[in-house]
């Protein structure tokens, strides 16, 4: 622990790398993982085979996936935020679809005889009604990404994963433990923060809030 | 690449054989080894219902932390080589089991666990021959993503001395040759699409007699 406190500079720049690696990958998954939802939530004959896709994706060991990437992209955050996309997809996709498809179909027809557009009704009756449900897709994929985020400082794409490597590499025993902290510590704090956000979206969705 | 990949693969058999013996040897046992664990102590748990909630939550934030930093901290504590990659691969391998089994055992419809013992069967009869045959799928369901965690993962353990394919992929890193990685990537991925694959398989035959029972 001495380490964390001795060097807190260092480890606060690769945190830094950790959240924009992070906060990069979640974005681009979920502009790719709303439409893609949106349409497996409206077509049966698409989601069956869009999920399986994506769940033999993320079956695919990270290490494995991160070095089948580097003929194509080399190395560094490329690569990294390419493979991280790809894993978050099978948990989005996943929760929006349910999310979407759990809406209560009355609601949806009660917006519809109030004259709403179909614009309209997604927008302002299905997609909040379907939030938690994506919430927790939203937490869920971050931790995954956080997690894999760790393995991809194997292929220079930095961030607390360096802890671990250069720590293994050099027998630093205390740098191992920083980085074991700095990264659970991430992990859980992303966990404990998202679960919140969650809580006040399905308060809100239930009608709580208003 | 492919090519070059396969020239080093037909050069180097007897070492790509070897490593690939370990990594199968380490996962297997790292599973056999957390389902011995976690499987009765899921089935205790979910018996115990002032206890389940602390021990799910000190397995959830378990399953939180990420799998890398398990590995590695094996290291300052147990050193390098293949039993600090398997007590790590065991830990890793515990939550999805645990929580399952849990679930899965307090998932069993209280009615029916009634009407075994109505019908005369004792404790260990109703567990059995009623809870056990009911519960199996959503545990096997526990077993598999574990599995798909400790084939992955495994790969990590070749940073620590626990050797496997993963060794591939560290030594081709070292010579920046991608060709002797994908030595060591595609079997690993094949290798867990396959674990994952079989589970499944496993799970639904397991699902369709729960059904018919």
């Amino acid at each position: 622990m001495r380490y964390l406190v001795e060097n807190a500079g260092y480890v606060g720049t690769l945190l830094a790398q950790h959240l924009w690696l992070t906060a990069v990958s979640l974005a681009i998954a979920l502009a790719v993982a709303l439409p893609v939802g949106l349409l497996a939530a409206r077509r049966p004959r698409v989601r069956g085979g869009v999920l399986g896709v994506l769940g033999v994706i993320y079956t695919i060991p990270s290490l494995a996936l991160f070095v089948l990437l580097i003929p194509f992209l080399g190395l560094g955050l490329r690569p990294a935020v390419l493979a991280l996309v790809a894993y978050a997809q099978v948990i989005l996709v996943r929760n929006i679809t349910v999310g979407l498809l759990g809406v209560d179909p009355a609601a949806v027809e009660a917006a519809r005889g109030m004259g709403m557009t179909s614009w309209q009704r997604f927008a302002r009756v299905e997609l909040p009604l379907a939030m938690p449900v994506i919430l927790a897709g939203v937490r869920i994929a971050v931790l995954a990404i956080i997690g894999i985020g760790t393995i991809a400082a194997f292929i220079n794409a930095g961030g607390l994963g360096v802890l671990l490597f250069t720590g293994v590499a050099q027998g630093h025993a205390d740098k191992i433990i920083a980085g074991a902290a700095a990264t659970s510590g991430l992990a859980l704090a992303a966990n404990a923060l998202l679960r919140r956000v969650e809580l006040a979206a399905t308060a809100l969705a239930s009608g709580e809030g208003r | 690449m492919l090519h070059a990949a396969l020239q080093y693969a037909l050069a180097n058999q007897a070492a790509f054989w070897h490593a690939a013996g370990v990594h199968v040897r380490l996962s297997v046992a790292a599973l056999a080894i957390g389902c011995l664990l976690c499987v009765p102590l899921g089935v205790y748990v979910a018996r115990r219902r002032l206890l389940a909630p602390q021990v799910l939550a000190v397995v959830g934030g378990l399953r939180v932390v990420p799998s890398l930093a398990i590995l590695f901290l094996a290291v300052p504590y147990l050193g390098l080589g293949f039993l600090p990659a398997l007590v790590a691969l065991t830990i890793l391998a515990c939550p999805p089991v645990l929580i399952n089994t849990e679930a899965a055992f307090r998932g069993v419809d209280p009615a029916v666990v009634e009407a075994a013992r109505g019908m005369g069967m004792d404790a260990r009869q109703v567990l059995w021959r009623v809870e056990v045959p009911l519960a199996t799928p959503v545990v096997v369901a526990g077993v598999r993503t574990a599995a798909v965690d400790v084939f992955a993962s495994a790969t990590l353990a070749a940073f620590i001395g626990g050797g496997g394919l993963g060794d591939f992929i560290a030594r081709g890193f070292a010579l920046f040759d991608p060709a002797i990685m994908l030595v060591g990537a595609i079997p690993v991925a094949v290798l867990t699409l396959g674990a994952e694959a079989v589970l499944a398989g496993v799970q639904r035959l397991l699902e369709r007699r729960a059904q018919a029972a």
